[in-house]
């Protein structure tokens, strides 16, 4: 009897050894090297979600900011060197896809996505992860020491009381800079649009170069209005800052985060999988940790320090009509408001 | 007698002979030519050729076609051009030059356009170069594609290649540009004069007079070549910004905008110019002050007409490197220039904001300009200097006056405080838990691993790179000087060489980094394989510091009297003994200088490796430009001093090892 179990002991030790033996051999890994400008607290968690749910794959991060990102991977069309894009703006993808430099391709289950995270072309070019919103940070502390209320809508932002108190990203060098303005001119037209920007540019303090620090700014209290989106604002908040985040009641434009294969590559089968992966349930419970709006619906959990109704406050947002109408906007811009060398005090 | 027997046979017709020692120069001369033509010139060259080519609508190379109603009659085919005329030039002639990333609709071509109506139409390219897109998918050829009115509206052509000046031109007519190189020039200009003042009364103290604590000093001085250029950016905003602890003293200017960069560019600046101006005044004879005070010359005519004239070669030296040094850093200006737009800026928000690489290079072109004239002015000043140490000097050794020590103590103790300020201040914000807020001790900021940019890691990585910059940029530099400095005749060969060790100055990092990816990672490049690897960080680190190494060598080699080659030779000594046994021992300080240089630079660096660095080779000082970026100032600041304790351990270990060495080798420098 004794024997027996120790037999079945042995046996099942010896299986187990035999799985792991085989595992390693025939998991000979596939790395792909994926580009990416997620945040970096992510970065791991992402990783090994993943890996645990593909042992066959290792993801090496190529990590960096939006328009380095973009910049780069323009830089690399003849000779590119990721695998994949994961966790790049859409805006930037399409940017990708109209020098045909993105793969093709509808992964499993896309049809459970939120149509307005999937690129309009069959198959589609890019897939979606979350959202990023535009949002006001507002340094309560600083306010109160100026006396200032707080603004309730885009609009209130040019009333003389903010005059350099309002910080935002530069539309020329931040994706973040450059949803806001294309989110302006959607929501109240060319002109009025214009008018609007005339307004605000008087009650600028500096445009910034990333879409992040405006909100990082007012949490330090080195301004009191920083023109942003919310995740900053959570996770300073997290940090101690003293500042609310203010959904301004017109509505916010908005960036999708999204995924997509790059033309090319040599890793094709293990990119999908990646990509099929990425539209998972359970990646997009990884991706509502940070993100308050995730691609897949019904699943998303409100996030601390961020109201639930945000997918409320996104404006529809036409990712094709940005891409393709961003060079003249930013040429206007530039024109309007990049001309002030003098800086403002 | 006839003439014949008049004549003396010719001789042998006179020629320099070139002996083998003069082959292996020249040898070695070409071979780092050529590291730097691989490293520098080709890389350039296709990033200027980048400047010249523009993007054109051509508005032939489309042809379109239109149904009537019932969409079965179709028009003839027409180009682009021919319809465009027809309805009088809806698309006017300014509308055809544009960026890369250009795109023109076509609906403005037929006035009754209406997306609802059944009318459909045909497009395709009329050669197979063609591009033009339907939303964002992107079509090319000669294929006809038919498309009914709604998606016709969304057909967007694009752009052709082609080559002209036209970059320039729209750089030029736009007023928010031109006014960048105003700016840039005014910012230089102050920089240096400040710069240059500060340097020269520091290296003065340090070198001239009997002060106690030089050796504190010396340190101190170089602690802004041990931190990245972001970081007094970064302390001035913890000091004069809106919550900074000084911000008094602003009396209500901001200090972000030309006010932070002067002040910044001084402090990063400073250790530059010291490093160039002090080699100039360290060697000094003698025999000239002796026979100054001979002659009855009062101190400051003995300055004048003695000290200045001596260091003549480095101060201008000294004030190029700083010009270039401060129009092209995009680091400081990027913290603290608010909106003073800068054309360093303007380069990182062409490249990285809108990827117009043209324009990038562009203004890259612009930039060029100081170091073409900083060449010129260099090498006719170099034509006039003399050689201070002969092989008869006597080295100058000061006297002690008391006075004057205490004048260049209180100078000195200045300039070192406002050092060690911005660097405390950084520290103080590195270890506190949020600021301004909550200024309880913590090391939060310190957790890398959780921010932008590569955590740890990337700290270890600038080491390793650090490390081998160090170690063949010194070898690469010093060789390259002393076989420029030292070779006789092949005067063609010397003069590209020294334009070319003249030009890394010149080009600002972030172009120098830009130019590498065009050049090295073209499939049909052999050199192809080093991209996204360590060695190319090494490459366009040693290539981007190459002119102050390189001056600081040839200020060394050139107070060498040229007596000694000659010497060596009449006594038929092979020169690579003379190098190994003369050369290399009075150069030491020099060479170490050089070497430790380099290690910091490498250490500090971001514009050159932001665009090369890859998954396994991130850099610190990167990551504090992306941590900054982010608006994570504390954590960048945090990193910063990383970099700094580093450096400062590098600092003193070269120390050690210069006293060391020194002690063997430089006896013969004292009485």
């Amino acid at each position: 009897m004794g024997n027996t179990i120790m037999t079945t002991y042995r046996a099942a030790a010896l299986a187990a050894f035999a799985t792991a033996l085989s595992a390693s051999a025939a998991f000979a890994q596939t790395e792909l090297t994926v580009y990416t400008s997620i945040e970096a607290v992510d970065l791991d968690r992402y990783k090994q979600t993943f890996e645990a749910a593909n042992p066959d794959i290792k993801v090496n991060w190529v990590r960096d900011s939006t328009g380095v990102m973009t910049a780069k991977l323009l830089a690399e069309k003849d000779n590119p060197q990721a695998d994949v894009v994961w966790g790049v703006a859409a805006t930037s993808l399409l940017l990708l896809k109209s020098e045909g430099m993105l793969e093709p391709y509808a992964p499993a289950g896309v049809e459970k996505l939120d149509p307005k995270f999937v690129d309009s072309s069959t198959p589609p070019s890019w897939v979606g992860m979350d959202a990023y919103v535009a949002a006001l940070c507002y340094n309560t502390i600083e306010a109160e020491k100026l006396g200032l209320t707080p603004p309730k809508s885009w609009k209130d932002l040019t009333k003389p009381e903010y005059k350099g108190h309002v910080v935002m990203p530069n539309p020329n060098s931040s994706g973040t800079g450059f949803l806001d303005v294309s989110a302006w001119i959607q929501m109240f037209g060319e002109d009025d649009a214009w008018a609007f920007m005339d307004g605000l540019h008087e009650n600028i303090a500096a445009y910034t170069h990333s879409g992040s620090k405006p909100c990082k700014m007012a949490a330090a209290g080195e301004t009191v209005i920083g023109v942003s989106f919310e995740f900053p604002g959570a996770n300073a908040k997290k940090a101690g800052a003293p500042i609310d985040i203010i959904f301004p009641e017109e509505g916010s434009g908005w960036e999708a985060e999204a995924t997509a294969i790059i033309a090319g590559t040599a890793n094709l089968e293990a990119a999908q999988k990646l990509v099929d992966w990425s539209i998972t349930k359970e990646a997009n419970e990884m991706y509502n940790v940070g993100y308050a709006v995730v691609a897949y619906p019904g699943i998303a959990k409100p996030v601390e320090h961020l109201p639930e109704d945000i997918p409320s406050k996104m404006i529809e947002n036409d990712f094709e009509w940005a891409a393709n109408n961003r060079k003249a906007i930013l040429a206007e811009w530039q024109k309007r408001y990049d001309a002030k060398s003098e800086p403002k005090g | 007698m006839t003439a014949a027997t008049l004549e003396i046979p010719r001789g042998r017709a006179l020629r320099t002979r070139v002996s083998g020692d003069d082959l292996v120069k020249r040898g070695l001369m070409v071979v780092i030519s050529l590291y730097l033509l691989v490293a520098l010139a080709a890389p350039l060259y296709v990033l200027l050729s980048k400047s010249v080519s523009t993007y054109e609508f051509d508005l032939t190379a489309f042809e379109l076609q239109r149904s009537d109603e019932s969409a079965t009659t179709w028009s003839e085919p027409k180009t682009v051009a021919t319809l465009n005329e027809e309805v009088g030039s809806v698309i006017t002639p300014d509308q055809l030059n544009t960026g890369s990333d250009g795109r023109l609709s076509l609906t403005d071509l037929y006035p009754d356009f209406s997306f609802r109506s059944p009318v459909m139409y045909r497009i395709r390219g009329t050669s197979d170069d063609a591009a033009y897109l339907v939303g964002s998918e992107l079509h090319r050829g000669t294929e006809w594609l038919e498309l009914d009115s709604n998606t016709f509206r969304r057909v967007v052509i694009r752009p052709s290649a082609s080559l002209g000046l036209d970059n320039f031109v729209a750089y030029f007519s736009t007023p928010a540009l031109a006014q960048s190189i105003a700016n840039s020039v005014l910012m230089g200009v102050i920089s240096t004069v400040l710069v240059i003042s500060i340097a020269f009364g520091l290296a003065y103290a340090l070198n001239r007079s009997c002060m106690p604590l030089k050796g504190f000093f010396r340190l101190v001085t170089t602690i802004p070549i041990l931190v990245p250029s972001l970081l007094p950016g970064i302390a001035l905003v913890y000091l004069f910004g809106n919550q900074g602890l000084l911000k008094g003293l602003m009396m209500g200017h901001s200090i972000y905008g030309p006010i932070g960069i002067v002040i910044g560019s001084v402090f990063f600046t400073l250790p530059h110019a010291l490093l160039i101006i002090s080699t100039a005044l360290s060697v000094a004879d003698q025999r000239h002050y002796e026979a100054a005070q001979s002659l009855r010359s009062s101190p400051w005519r003995t300055f004048w007409t003695v000290t200045v004239p001596g260091a003549r070669y480095g101060i201008i030296s000294a004030a190029f490197v700083v010009f270039t040094l401060v129009i092209t850093d995009f680091g400081l200006p990027k913290v603290i220039g608010g909106q003073y737009n800068v054309l360093a800026v303007d380069i990182y928000k062409q490249v990285i904001g809108q990827q117009n690489f043209e324009m990038g290079a562009v203004v890259a072109v612009l930039l060029l300009v100081p170091a073409v004239a900083a060449f010129f002015v260099d090498s006719a000043i170099r034509k006039r200097q003399v050689a201070l140490l002969s092989a008869r000097s006597v080295p100058y050794q000061p006297k002690p006056d008391r006075g004057f020590d205490t004048a260049c103590f209180v100078y000195c103790s200045a300039v070192a405080l406002f050092i060690l300020m911005m660097i405390g201040v950084c520290q103080f914000a590195a270890t506190v838990k949020f600021w301004p807020y909550d200024l309880t001790p913590s090391l939060n900021n310190f957790r890398f691993d959780l921010m932008d940019g590569g955590g740890w890691g990337a700290y270890y990585n600038s080491i390793v790179m650090a490390l081998l910059t160090a170690v063949f940029g010194t070898i690469i530099v010093f060789v390259g000087a002393y076989m420029v400095e030292k070779t006789d005749g092949f005067a063609a060969g010397r003069t590209l060489f020294q334009f070319l060790a003249m030009l890394p100055m010149a080009v600002p990092g972030m172009v120098l980094g830009l130019s590498f990816i065009f050049f090295f990672n073209d499939p049909a490049n052999p050199f192809n394989a080093i991209y996204g690897t360590m060695a190319i960080l090494v490459v366009s680190t040693v290539t981007h510091f190459y002119t102050v190494s390189h001056l600081t060598a040839l200020t060394a080699l050139n107070q060498m009297d040229r007596e000694f080659e000659p010497v060596a030779a009449s006594l038929k000594q092979p020169f690579h003994r003379l190098f190994f046994r003369v050369t290399v021992p009075v150069s030491l300080p020099a060479i170490l200088d050089i070497s430790i240089y380099l290690f910091v630079n490498a250490m500090t660096t971001v514009s050159a490796v932001v665009f090369l660095y890859s998954t396994q080779t991130q850099l610190a000082s990167v990551a504090v430009l992306n941590m900054d970026d982010a608006g994570d100032i504390a954590p960048a600041a945090a990193m910063g001093m990383m970099i700094f304790y580093t450096n400062v351990a590098a600092r003193l270990l070269h120390g050690i090892v210069s006293r060391l060495l020194l002690k063997r080798s430089q006896a013969w420098r004292q009485r």
